[in-house]
């Protein structure tokens, strides 16, 4: 390859020897608080992640029967542990045990296709690594490889997860159109709003993904050559501006889904209902 | 309006060097650029700084102002409070030459590193057509007027010297992309991409699309893209399975 | 002797602005070695600032459009002062150029069937300009830069060496040209000068040197131009015994920044204009109809109905006043703030936010959004602009052989704004891009042929090396025997100062002896200039230097400035306010009379060759009769009587 022999920090054009920095001792100099976006993030996904933890375990209050809601965290409930009525997908897996959660098909892809998700790896490398906490200032780590190689190279399958997530996101909508129908037939309650906007912005986040818009569109060279995937990719372009945004309003909406499906479960609220 | 500012800048060579405190009037409408030249006229005539259109066009003031990297004439004074203290420092990503100034020479060792634009070799000048649709992915990146913020703010090389070897930056990670979206390029860029210009050092923080004063958006519009784009490449099983099979993986 | 870093190529040319990199990309395809050297780093040049576009005839936008249409655009907007041959090369050539381009990399904006897009521009009759929104000059250069950096590959591939035959030498400023042989059998032997950086002397041993140093605005308070624009180009050819032709004509755009005081004179580009932006007095009327001046009398739409309808329908209506050539639009502005008319900070009002959706200004017009919001916290999709005449560029320069860009001097070549004659006494917008890039290739070009016809090539000696080297840090030391100290600085405002207020966009004889008085004044006083500190990296010594270029070029504009008793173009004499025709054909010629680091100028007259008759043809003769007299028409087949 045509690496250049020459040392990065070539003199030759300067005139001058090889130099070395500005000796400036501070790790920063910033004089905002840098510190506060980073410290959000973390508090931020680890309030998610206990929830989302505690919540996967329990095996309650998952599916209020009555109106056929049934929590994302809990779909696609393919197993005999699954209360009656929450597996509208039949139950090809027996018994679980409990360390197994009930929603162990969609789980680990949603996990990881929010894991290695271009928005969240940001979020996390700078709040939870550090790497770096805010933009100059400077990181504790005194190698650093990036994702040139494991674990981190893993990375680059982002698009498998995402057709994983758009697998799901089928699944959950499915889920909020059965809810129309409950025990009493066809009926609307808030529980069903909750349901939809859940699954909407949940497309609105899995639609709006880097993946999707490098396979949609970003991958030709030519755009002019393909009018309706350039229409295609300009519609997620304009979704994946507000990946971030999307990002953390689907984690608060996925988690006030579950809740709010907990609540109604457990009976400790009574769902309003707008239409039988 | 004017009022008397409070200026710590930074002065010094590669040897030593050091914040040093100034009071300089400043008035209405005045950017950092004025301050440090009416240092210049006032009272410090030898203070390096480099400089050139005093407009945002031509990338030569970059420094450091309150540990933010920026363009020196793009930065207003108004943004600051009249009793704060405004500190001034060269990059730190780049060796100093004197005050002010970098060494900014990575940079235009890492250009000559990224292979030229290449076109059909039977085009003749005068028959190229492109589409305006195809040209303006490509043409966003060209709006970059080289200022090399975005080099300076990136964690990559800012805080690991020892990564610039294998390190091209955003500014040339993005001209890898510009290349491989340029709608009559007909190199593969994808692989040296990552093999010898370091685009998996990235790890998409963002910070050199904060820093930008050309308001490119060179983490989503060219490295992610050129992550992608290298996923299909590299990454994809069935390419990489069909490569084995085939032996068409030859770098 | 001096202690001297020392190179040798075949051609050096000085400058890394479209120009002088066009004639690098010409001389190292012949096969030389070239060096180029820049006062900034490799890609800062000036022309990064050139927004609206680079004009060539290639019809995309409008099939009528040809090189004598051209040809004749630029004669016109020149007032007829043009050296004609070179608006010929010009036109002719252009076109091509731009096309080139494109295989270097260059992306421009596209029509719809996906040629290169143009657009309307001041003086020119069809949309001719090809752009890249409103960066087309920072496109040019990065082009260039990255086809320099392409053919140092191609060097890798076979020397193993990047700059085994072409190397840039940034932040390096020439200070001397020296020659091997004085007067008329003196030829150019090498460039002296010295690393900003380090304050280290450097010295070129090469016979070809390229002049593509720019301009001189740094002269003048209020200008569009960086620090660099100090007429270094103009100053060398001068010491090296070139002339300067045309120094009287400087060009100020109608459309600068008025306000904050700290971007007083930054460029609004003229593509606001020719994309519908009006420009508006401070009752609200758009003057420009009341200033169309008799030559243009016929050509510009003269009511705002057939104005706004041109934008769409251009062949059936007449341009809109607003796009006259630039030092029309410039005095208009002028006179119109001189009446009482003018903005709150002293322009007037140039307005788009009423004429185009929000959405479509940030589209066409990024920059300048960009530019009016960072910098003056103005909102251009929702209140009008304030502008005022800014120094924009220098018609005159260096007089040079058209077709080899050759000056008198062997073995010196200019190209570029540095270079005079193509543009007459008033350059028409988008003409200077496209300058650049056909006689920064004919310089190379024409450096590649004299350096390959020469036997033996010229030596430099020892001596002249160390009086170049003594001369340029004199400044060190302290002043002789009976000067006071000077601050570059304070000298530096003292000189912009006066060539702004007293040769100006509006001249005056008893204004212009008032300029050259207190330039004579500068002149005795630049002697005492000492600067503090030591030679690396050194703004202060940096600008003595640069000081005594701006001194010479100065005397050169205000000289040219008084002996000529007309107004034309980018000479405006209020005291002799017509274009006169006797003047039409007369070139002042500026040249040195002495020697030393400030010799003394004066200025001569000479005529222009006349025109070639197939050329002359090419214009009615009821046009020719209003710059030409009776006498030089006499053989014009159009004639009558």
């Amino acid at each position: 390859m045509n690496r250049p022999a020459r040392s990065v920090a070539s003199p030759a054009d300067t005139g001058v020897p090889a130099r070395s920095r500005a000796r400036i001792t501070a790790r920063t100099l910033r004089t905002d608080r840098w510190w506060l976006p980073p410290l959000l993030t973390t508090l931020g996904l680890a309030a998610f992640v206990i929830y989302a933890t505690v919540r996967s375990f329990m095996r309650e209050g998952y599916w209020a029967a009555e109106h056929h809601y049934l929590t994302p965290f809990y779909s696609p409930c393919l197993s005999d542990s699954c209360v009656p009525g929450s597996s509208h997908l039949g139950t090809p897996v027996g018994e679980l045990p409990g360390f197994i959660p009930l929603a162990f098909l969609s789980l680990p892809f949603l996990l990881l296709f929010r894991l290695t998700c271009y928005y969240y790896r940001k979020a996390y490398y700078r709040s939870i690594w550090m790497s770096p906490p805010a933009c100059a200032v400077g990181e504790p780590h005194s190698k650093y490889t990036g994702e040139t190689r494991l674990p981190l190279i893993v990375q680059n399958s982002h698009r498998y997860f995402f057709y994983a997530a758009v697998l799901i996101a089928v699944i959950n909508s499915y889920d909020a159109i059965l809810a129309f129908g409950g025990e009493n037939g066809f009926g609307i309650g808030l529980g069903n709003v909750v349901l939809l906007v859940n699954v909407v912005l949940l497309w609105g986040y899995t639609l709006s993904c880097h993946s999707c818009r490098h396979v949609t569109g970003g991958r030709l060279k030519h755009f002019s050559k393909n009018p309706v995937r350039y229409w295609i990719w300009t519609q997620v372009t304009r979704l994946n501006v507000r990946h971030m945004q999307l990002a953390w309003i689907t984690l608060a909406t996925l988690a006030l889904t579950d809740l709010y499906v907990w609540l109604v479960a457990s009976g400790t609220i009574v769902d309003p209902r707008f239409f039988n | 309006m004017s009022y008397q500012a409070q200026l710590r800048v930074w002065r010094g060579d590669d040897g030593s060097g050091g914040l040093q405190d100034f009071t300089v009037e400043a008035n209405e409408g005045e950017v950092v650029l004025d301050l440090i030249h009416r240092l210049q006229a006032t009272q410090t005539p030898d203070l390096a700084v480099r400089w050139n259109c005093k407009a945002g066009k031509c990338g030569s003031c970059s420094a450091e102002v309150n540990g933010r990297p920026r363009l020196l004439c793009m930065t207003r004074m108004s943004i600051f409070d009249e009793d704060e203290v405004i500190t001034v420092t060269p990059m730190r990503t780049f060796p100093v030459i004197r005050d002010l100034v970098n060494d900014v020479s990575y940079n235009y060792t890492k250009a000559r590193e990224i292979p030229a634009f290449t076109p059909p070799a039977d085009l003749k000048p005068g028959d190229y057509r492109m589409q305006q649709v195809d040209v303006e992915r490509s043409q966003e990146f060209r709006k970059c007027i080289e200022c090399f913020l975005c080099q300076d703010t990136c964690h990559v090389i800012r805080d690991h010297e020892e990564n610039k070897e294998s390190f091209a930056g955003p500014r040339f990670l993005m001209r890898i992309a510009e290349l491989e979206m340029h709608p009559l390029d007909v190199a593969d860029r994808r692989e040296a991409a990552q093999s010898e210009h370091g685009l998996g050092y990235c790890n998409i923080t963002k910070c050199c699309s904060e820093v930008c004063p050309e308001n490119i958006h060179i983490t989503d519009n060219a490295l992610i893209p050129m992550k992608e784009r290298v996923a299909d490449r590299r990454y994809d099983p069935i390419v990489w399975l069909g490569n084995k099979l085939f032996k068409r993986d030859k770098n | 002797m001096t202690e001297v870093e020392r190179h040798s190529y075949d051609v050096v040319v000085i400058g890394a602005g479209g120009a002088g990199l066009r004639a690098v990309i010409e001389a190292r395809q012949r096969g030389l070695s070239v060096a180029v050297v820049c006062k900034s780093l490799f890609g800062k040049a000036h022309t990064v600032m050139a927004e609206g576009g680079c004009a060539a005839s290639m019809g995309n936008a409008n099939s009528n459009d040809n090189w004598q249409v051209h040809f004749r655009d630029t004669m016109r907007g020149g007032k007829f002062l043009n050296n004609w041959r070179m608006a010929e090369l010009h036109a002719k050539e252009a076109p091509d150029r731009v096309w080139e381009l494109e295989t270097y990399g260059a992306l421009f904006d596209r029509t719809k069937d996906g040629r290169i897009s143009q657009r309307n521009f001041g003086g020119h009759t069809y949309p001719r300009l090809a752009h890249v929104g409103d960066r087309t000059g920072l496109e040019l250069i990065r082009t260039m830069q990255q086809k320099i950096v392409s053919l140092q590959q191609e060097d890798f591939k076979q020397y193993g060496d990047y700059e085994a035959k072409l190397k840039v030498f940034g932040e390096c400023t020439i200070t001397e040209l020296l020659k091997e042989g004085s007067g008329e059998q003196g030829r150019i032997a090498g460039a002296f000068g010295y690393w900003r950086e380090s304050g280290r002397f450097i010295l070129f041993d090469t016979p070809a040197v390229v002049l593509a140093t720019g301009g001189i605005g740094k002269s003048f308070q209020v200008t569009s131009n960086s620090w660099e624009y100090t007429g270094d180009g103009h100053a060398l050819a001068l010491r090296a015994g070139a002339d300067l032709i045309n120094m009287e004509f400087v060009q100020f755009h109608p459309t600068g920044m008025v306000w904050p005081p700290s971007v007083k004179g930054i460029l609004v580009t003229e593509g606001v204009r020719g994309d519908g932006g009006v420009l508006k007095n401070s009752q609200g009327e758009r003057f420009m109809f009341r200033y169309i001046p008799d030559v243009f009398k016929g050509q510009y739409a003269d009511s705002e109905e057939e104005a706004d309808r041109w934008y769409d329908d251009a062949d059936n209506n007449r341009r809109t006043p607003d796009l006259l050539p630039r030092d029309e639009v410039a005095r208009a502005i002028n006179a119109e703030v001189k009446a009482g008319r003018g903005s709150p900070h002293g322009g007037v009002f140039l307005d788009i936010a009423s004429r185009l959706p929000a959405e479509e200004i940030k589209k066409r017009l990024p920059s300048m959004y960009h530019q009016f919001k960072e910098l003056a916290d103005v909102d251009i999709t929702r209140e009008p602009m304030e502008v005022g005449p800014t120094c924009h560029y220098v018609m005159g320069g260096i007089e040079v052989d058209p077709d080899t860009g050759s000056s008198s001097v062997p073995g010196l070549f200019a190209a570029g704004e540095c270079s005079g004659g193509m543009h007459g006494s008033n350059r028409l917008g988008g003409n200077s891009l496209s300058d650049l890039l056909v006689f920064g290739r004919r310089a190379g070009l024409g450096a590649s042929s004299y350096v390959e016809s020469l036997g033996q090539r010229p030596k430099v000696t020892d001596t002249t090396v160390d009086a170049a080297a003594k001369t340029a840090v004199a400044s060190f030391d302290p002043p002789p025997e009976g000067t006071t100290p000077e601050n570059p600085y304070t000298l530096h405002m003292e000189l912009q100062q006066s060539m702004n207020d007293l040769v100006g966009i509006i001249r005056k004889a008893d204004e212009i002896e008032e300029a050259l008085d207190k330039l004579a004044d500068i002149r005795r006083r630049i002697a005492g200039v000492t600067v503090e500190g030591h030679r690396q990296y050194n703004p202060g010594w940096h600008l003595a230097l640069d000081l005594r270029n701006m001194l010479l070029v100065s005397e050169c504009v205000a000289r040219a400035a008084l002996r000529r008793t007309e107004s034309r173009g980018g000479h405006t004499r209020d005291d002799h306010p017509q274009m006169d025709a006797k003047w039409r054909n007369t070139l002042l010629v500026c040249r040195t009379a002495g020697d030393g680091p400030v010799p003394d100028v004066e200025v001569v007259a000479k005529e222009q060759e006349p025109m070639r008759p197939d050329l002359l043809e090419q214009f009615e003769f009821g046009e020719l009769e209003k710059y030409y007299t009776s006498e030089e028409l006499t053989d014009h087949p159009g004639r009558t009587a």
